[in-house]
């Protein structure tokens, strides 16, 4: 049995116009999607903003009320939990925000932070195995168990991740959610994270859903990538055949959009022209055919459903003619 | 001549009787049609150099306390208010991290590249210029796209519009603190592809700020590492990217994930990058260093050429 399993998800944002506030239009942040997560096993999620990226990783934990579709976590579907059986589930079932500035309440010492799941559960039994917990989880992620009685501001913002992260694991979760935990910290300092992550997540048997939008950064960590576009995965399978075979349009121009340090790397960049459309009025058909290079009308017309092999599976209906051709055609888009 | 040539310039930042050096003794230069990168992380005084050669940080807080800014030969750091205000624009113009915020969102964008012509070109401030600078920087649909409020176009659009109107006063010198930081990848990949093209075709020079060192590889000529307020290294930039020679470069072109190359760990640089104010004696990237000796933790290294064009500020820099 998948740890995660999540079906046809959609969510919705009502978008309330006109005098009587009447929801006339929707967001459709999440548009049907599905994907596994096995124990242990780590997913990349990638895409641009405005992607849905987020709202995914949200609606899987229940911060943000899903539209339609099923969340299956160890079999139960937790979309239709409430009270003290959806409690027990987020036991399970953390989150790592982003911002390690805003995600944090600067009024709350370390030791209080990290603590505040175990006092939600109920299981430190006194204070001091309270803090002793505290301590061991610090050290886990490589601060100083004496900074439990700090501020967050006293951090910085590599430090303030560690705190996100100590506090994420406070519960030992099986699966964690990763919201961008290493885009706002400095370059050298991403690195140090990245590898934290890495280790906890293979010492404890956690399995993880990284968001990101760099995808160096979710192909170095994840065995499995998706990459998200307009609310829809475009493309999903293993992260190293994903980034050397990619087979959707637009995953191809986002690994050649992102600039490389070796300067004898010649590679060929696709420019994509445009914006990413509103995810309001998604264009009709594969929602990627206005930028797309290498469009037919079929694409138009008709929402490409992904398919393939487990290991790697397309929404394009040009995917299974792509393998070579395709690309001298999008060499010719380049400006 | 050079267009900019910083030579040993030191800015504080002073708060009472307090004084925290955020730049210290930085020499740069920029030659006309040259693109220059300056990368370095967050505090490590890039910005505030930048923001120097146009004096745009005013004073107090911050306290110029030593070294020159030639621009175009003149010491911007002795000019009057008036001789300022006729080097900005004219001679250097600059595009910020965000659009977003420098924009007037109050204001059609048209009305606001306008501005900057009735500053600069008064004979030309009308909207067929306004169009061509539109065009210039890849809008689509220029001749409707200048009656929009900045917040009905995308953050890329806003970019460009920022481009056009530090294109406006037709600067030699294009100063660009970050300016894809703020963007999705494919649209900074536009960005970056439209900057190459400017120059090209404007044959100006560009000064680059970025803590991105895919962007480097992407655009520069030549590079220069800053840490902790000071110039640690400045190449050429295949050299510097195929060869780092100091091992604050080397351990940040290792610690960044890049496509393709496995890796089962990241060389990750152990503690975080100094506060100003606050900055090692010594080697300032001594406590954070791999291969730091112990003179290190008590000798400031020169900045010194150890090969023709190659500069670096370590005691035992990694070997040619």
């Amino acid at each position: 049995m998948s740890l995660l399993e999540v079906q046809n998800l959609k969510v919705h944002f009502p978008v309330r116009r006109g005098m009587f506030r009447r929801a006339s239009e929707f967001v459709r942040a999440v548009d049907d999607v599905s994907f596994r997560i096995e124990p242990g096993e780590t997913v990349g999620l990638v895409g641009e903003s405005g992607c849905g990226k987020t709202t995914l990783g949200r609606a899987i934990v229940r911060l943000i009320e899903p539209t339609a579709g099923s969340v299956r976590f160890q079999g139960t579907d937790i979309t239709r939990l409430h009270g003290t059986a959806l409690r027990d589930v987020r036991r399970k079932l953390q989150i790592i925000f982003q911002d390690p500035y805003s995600s944090l309440n600067p009024r709350m010492t370390v030791e209080d932070i990290v603590a505040e799941p175990l006092d939600v559960h109920r299981i430190a039994r006194d204070a001091r195995e309270r803090r002793r917990r505290v301590q061991e989880l610090l050290a886990d992620v490589g601060l100083d168990p004496a900074y439990a009685d700090r501020y967050p501001h006293e951090f910085s913002g590599g430090q303030r991740q560690r705190i996100g992260i100590a506090r994420a694991l406070a519960l030992e979760p099986k699966l964690i959610v990763c919201d961008e935990p290493v885009s706002a910290l400095d370059v050298s300092v991403q690195a140090q994270i990245i590898n934290l992550l890495q280790d906890l997540q293979r010492k404890r048997g956690i399995a993880c859903l990284f968001i990101a939008h760099d995808l160096a950064v979710v192909e170095h960590i994840s065995r499995r990538v998706m990459v998200m576009y307009l609310g829809r995965i475009v493309e999903s399978g293993d992260a190293r055949e994903l980034l050397r075979a990619p087979r959707h349009p637009y995953t191809r121009a986002l690994i050649s959009a992102v600039p490389v340090i070796d300067p004898e790397s010649k590679r060929s960049r696709i420019l994509l022209s445009g914006d990413a459309p509103s995810p309001i009025d998604p264009p009709s058909g594969c929602a990627f055919h206005p930028r797309c290079p290498i469009a037919v009308p079929q694409c138009r017309v008709e929402t490409p459903r992904l398919e393939g092999e487990t290991a790697h599976q397309t929404a394009c209906h040009l995917s299974g003619q792509t393998k070579s051709a395709p690309r001298a055609e999008l060499n010719k888009g380049q400006t | 001549m050079p267009l900019l040539d910083i030579q040993h310039l030191s800015v504080d930042f002073v708060s009472g009787d307090n004084a925290a050096r955020a730049v210290d003794d930085v020499s740069l230069t920029v030659h006309p049609g040259e693109t220059v990168c300056v990368v370095g992380e967050s505090g490590c005084g890039k910005s505030v150099t930048a923001l120097s050669i146009a004096r745009l940080i005013p004073s107090p807080p911050a306290r110029y306390a030593g070294g020159t800014i030639l621009l175009n030969g003149k010491d911007v750091l002795r000019m009057t208010a008036a001789e300022l205000q006729a080097v900005r624009g004219a001679v250097v113009s600059y595009v910020f991290q965000e659009p977003g915020a420098s924009l007037n969102p109050v204001l059609r964008v048209g009305k606001q590249i306008r501005e900057m012509l009735q500053r600069h070109r008064p004979d030309k401030a009308d909207d067929e210029e306004v169009i061509r600078l539109l065009r210039l920087v890849q809008i689509p649909a220029p001749e409707t796209r200048l009656r929009d409020y900045p917040f009905q176009m995308s953050g890329g659009m806003q970019q460009r519009v920022m481009i056009a109107m530090a294109l406006a006063s037709e600067p030699r010198l294009l100063v660009a603190d970050e300016p894809t930081t703020a963007l999705d990848v494919t649209i900074q990949a536009q960005i970056l592809d439209l900057l190459r093209d400017l120059r090209r075709r404007l044959g100006m020079a560009i000064l680059l700020i970025t803590h991105n060192l895919g962007i480097v590889g992407d655009l520069a000529d030549r590079v220069v590492v800053m840490y902790a307020g000071q110039v640690v290294e400045e190449s050429p930039a295949e050299a510097l990217l195929k060869n780092p020679l100091h091992p604050y470069t080397r351990a940040l072109i290792a610690s960044v994930p890049q496509p393709g190359r496995e890796s089962e760990r990241l060389a990750a640089i152990p503690g975080n990058v100094p506060r100003i104010g606050n900055f090692p004696p010594g080697c300032r990237f001594y406590p954070r260093c791999p291969s730091a000796r112990p003179e290190c933790a008590t000798t400031m290294p020169e900045l010194r050429e150890v090969q023709p064009g190659r500069w670096v500020r370590c005691l035992y820099p990694e070997s040619l």
